[in-house]
């Protein structure tokens, strides 16, 4: 070969760079012609005015005693105080469920970056917003997270099983403990008419997703069966679903059941809303795991057929763990879209993080601050959603989804 | 002699009003190696996967292995069981290592313990040239070596009987020879092999019987002597001087 001499290490041409100063940068990007001059000017000033006015609320004007003062009313409703150990132990497993998934799955070192750089953050505000023993708490979430997280970047492989039995766990441990057992004793029943704000929220996200993913695959796998029966029941079901908006669901569940059911016989509000709220994830979900299970070629079927897989095996070795991959990014959206939709229980006269909301501001004393409390919850919203997005695309790139 | 290990009697497949299988009959014994050419389109690939019923026949006998291939589902697991199939699109299942790939048929299906699965696949995928790769995912592999796995997931199922599908047309031209061996060497171990393939020279080295298909009928069939330098139908001359041209 005649280019042999030219491979070796010290005479690869590097790429060409391209070498800016920063006048030569901005006069490149910013100032290239008159109008881009112009342009780049007016961005300027608006952008100024904008921080300037923003802030100048943000610091001078807002109002924010409504906040600090409904705090705890905007994370647990009427949860009793006494009780409120009980959530910080729900914290603190999910904080420990976390990391013991970041650590297994993710790996990556920037989760402890996180933490250590969330950490002060959280702790000004906490103690800020809320006084008393909240940073302790805070403070100890975060090292349980942390300790989770280097527990399962030591031993990924003999936690993973375990890792995955908690989250599955997750759901009933949480629901048993927010609810309690007993009349009195260590842990005495908290009704759900006392469960509100943000964790009214969170648990109806999460009963949500755990309950609309396992009925919606079997919809989709429904849609897909040779059986006419099965064929159709599922057809119908999720074309009658997807065509009705959400908060019809809710009214229907709260309005129109009471007169369906025999008198004497009432079902809680919170597990009528919880069942409109599965019953129309399960069809959307449906739809989309259609999409991935259309996605998957022909020959994995042969394929599966030949080493003779019988048809539940086919399906969950092969199909399905294929099938959800592919769609894990659009579950994921509807996911967040779902913890976004659960706000409609406030029309329904429940005090989720938006009821708890529309309570505060009928409250005289707090007039006029429509601004500061939806801009609370906007932002205490956009939090979640961000960090379930932010989590999940870290989650899909490390399990390699969307290659084959 | 024993029975056939494979017998078709007038065998009919429609696809809607496409009339795609004319009457098949062929028999095949024990240790047989087989090799089907033919145009495109003559029903090869039709005719191969109605063996292990990727396709359903709709008129004629099938027998594999002593079970006539009928509607019980139960006849169509045992006969799978006993036949192993090669892609021509390898269809390895992506989201697993390879390693799981050749074990979980034995586990699923064979009830073997992982253990036992694990060291045949190990044994297998020694046969085929490549134990380096067991821990690798088919997307990591070439051409070549993907079919390779999907030979040795064929055989951890410990067929009585091989099918192969133009496991070489996919390939690019330096990796054919790699996976041509390992079939060859699979033929002289005493497999009873159906292969559908246009490599000559694999005929020519280990084939038993060589049938020619055209418009889902063999028009004719003989040993690979009697196919190359005396064929007796002017469509398969025709058809030999096409491949054999270049
Ligand atoms: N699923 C199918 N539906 C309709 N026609 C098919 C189908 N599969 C194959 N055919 C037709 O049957 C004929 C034989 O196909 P095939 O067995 O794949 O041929 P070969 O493998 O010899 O190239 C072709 O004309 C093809 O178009
Ligand atoms: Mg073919």
């Amino acid at each position: 070969m005649t280019t042999t001499a030219s491979t070796t290490q010290g005479e690869v041409l590097p790429p060409p760079t391209e070498r800016y100063t920063v006048l030569g940068w901005l006069k490149k990007n910013l100032f290239g012609s008159w109008l881009d001059a112009i342009l780049t000017i007016l961005a300027a000033l608006f952008i100024a005015w904008a921080v300037y006015t923003g802030a100048n609320w943000v610091f001078k004007t807002a109002r924010w005693d409504v906040i600090v003062n409904n705090f705890a009313l905007f994370m647990k409703g009427q949860y009793p105080t006494e009780e409120a150990w009980r959530l910080w132990l729900v914290i603190y497993l999910a904080a420990a469920i976390g990391g013991l998934m970041w650590g297994v799955f993710v790996r990556s070192r920037e989760m402890a970056g996180w933490l250590l750089l969330i950490l002060p953050l959280l702790f000004a505000l906490a103690a800020l917003a809320l006084g008393s023993n909240v940073w302790i708490n805070v403070l100890l979430i975060d090292v349980v997270a942390l300790v989770a997280y280097f527990l399962g970047r030591t031993f990924p492989k003999q936690l993973q099983r375990p890792t995955i039995t908690l989250l599955l766990l997750y759901l009933p441990l949480i629901l048993l403990i927010v609810r309690g057992f007993g009349e009195n004793g260590f842990m005495p029943q908290v009704g759900t008419n006392f469960w509100g704000g943000l964790l009214l929220s969170l648990l109806l996200a999460i009963i949500g997703i755990v309950f609309s993913f396992p009925i919606g695959v079997l919809l989709a796998l429904g849609r897909q069966s040779e059986l006419k029966a099965i064929h159709w029941l599922s057809v119908i079901y999720i074309e009658v679903i997807r065509g009705v908006p959400l908060v019809t669901l809710l009214f229907m569940g709260m309005v129109m059941l009471p007169y369906v059911l025999p008198a004497g016989l009432r079902i809680d509000n919170f597990i009528r809303v919880a069942v409109a709220i599965v019953m129309f994830a399960a069809a959307y979900l449906a739809e989309n795991v259609r999409g991935g299970l259309q996605s998957i070629p022909k020959g994995q079927y042969e394929a599966a057929d030949a080493i003779a897989l019988g048809g539940f095996a086919k399906m969950t070795r092969i199909i399905l763990p294929q099938a959800l991959r592919a769609v894990i990014p659009v579950l994921v959206g509807q996911f967040i879209g779902l913890f976004k939709d659960t706000s409609l229980v406030a029309l329904v006269g429940l005090f989720d993080l938006l009821g708890i909301a529309r309570a505060v501001l009928a409250n005289p004393n707090y007039i006029g601050t429509q601004l500061e409390v939806y801009t609370f919850i906007a932002l205490v919203y956009w939090v979640f959603s961000y960090g379930l997005s932010y989590a999940s695309k870290r989650l899909e790139t490390s399990l390699g989804v969307g290659e084959r | 002699m024993s029975e056939p290990v494979i017998i078709c009697r007038d065998v009919h497949k429609w696809y809607g009003q496409f009339h795609a299988l004319r009457g098949i009959d062929l028999e095949v014994d024990k240790g047989e190696v087989i090799v089907i050419f033919g145009p495109s389109g003559s029903g090869k690939s039709t005719f191969i996967r109605t063996i292990n019923r990727l396709e359903e026949h709709q008129q004629g006998t099938i027998i594999v292995n002593g079970i006539e291939l009928s509607h019980d589902v139960r006849n169509i697991a045992a006969i799978r069981k006993e036949v192993g199939m090669v892609f021509q699109q390898f269809n390895l299942f992506p989201h697993l290592a390879v390693m799981q790939n050749i074990t979980l048929g034995p586990i699923q299906v064979r009830k073997w313990k992982k253990k036992k699965a694990e060291e045949i696949a190990m044994q297998l995928l020694e046969r085929v040239g490549i134990p380096e790769q067991a821990e690798k995912y088919p997307g990591q592999l070439s051409g070549g070596q993907q079919q390779r796995v999907a030979i040795a997931r064929a055989l951890a199922m410990q067929p009585q009987i091989m099918l192969f599908d133009e496991p070489t047309s996919a390939l690019d031209p330096e990796m054919i020879k790699e996976v041509l061996d390992v079939m060859v060497e699979l033929a002289e171990s005493g497999m009873t092999i159906l292969a559908v393939t246009h490599e000559m020279g694999f005929a020519r080295a280990v084939a038993d019987r060589m049938l020619f298909m055209d418009a889902g009928s063999i028009v004719e069939s003989g040993p690979p002597s009697q196919i190359f330098e005396n064929p007796q139908e002017d469509r398969t001359k025709l058809f030999l001087s096409q491949i054999l041209q270049h």
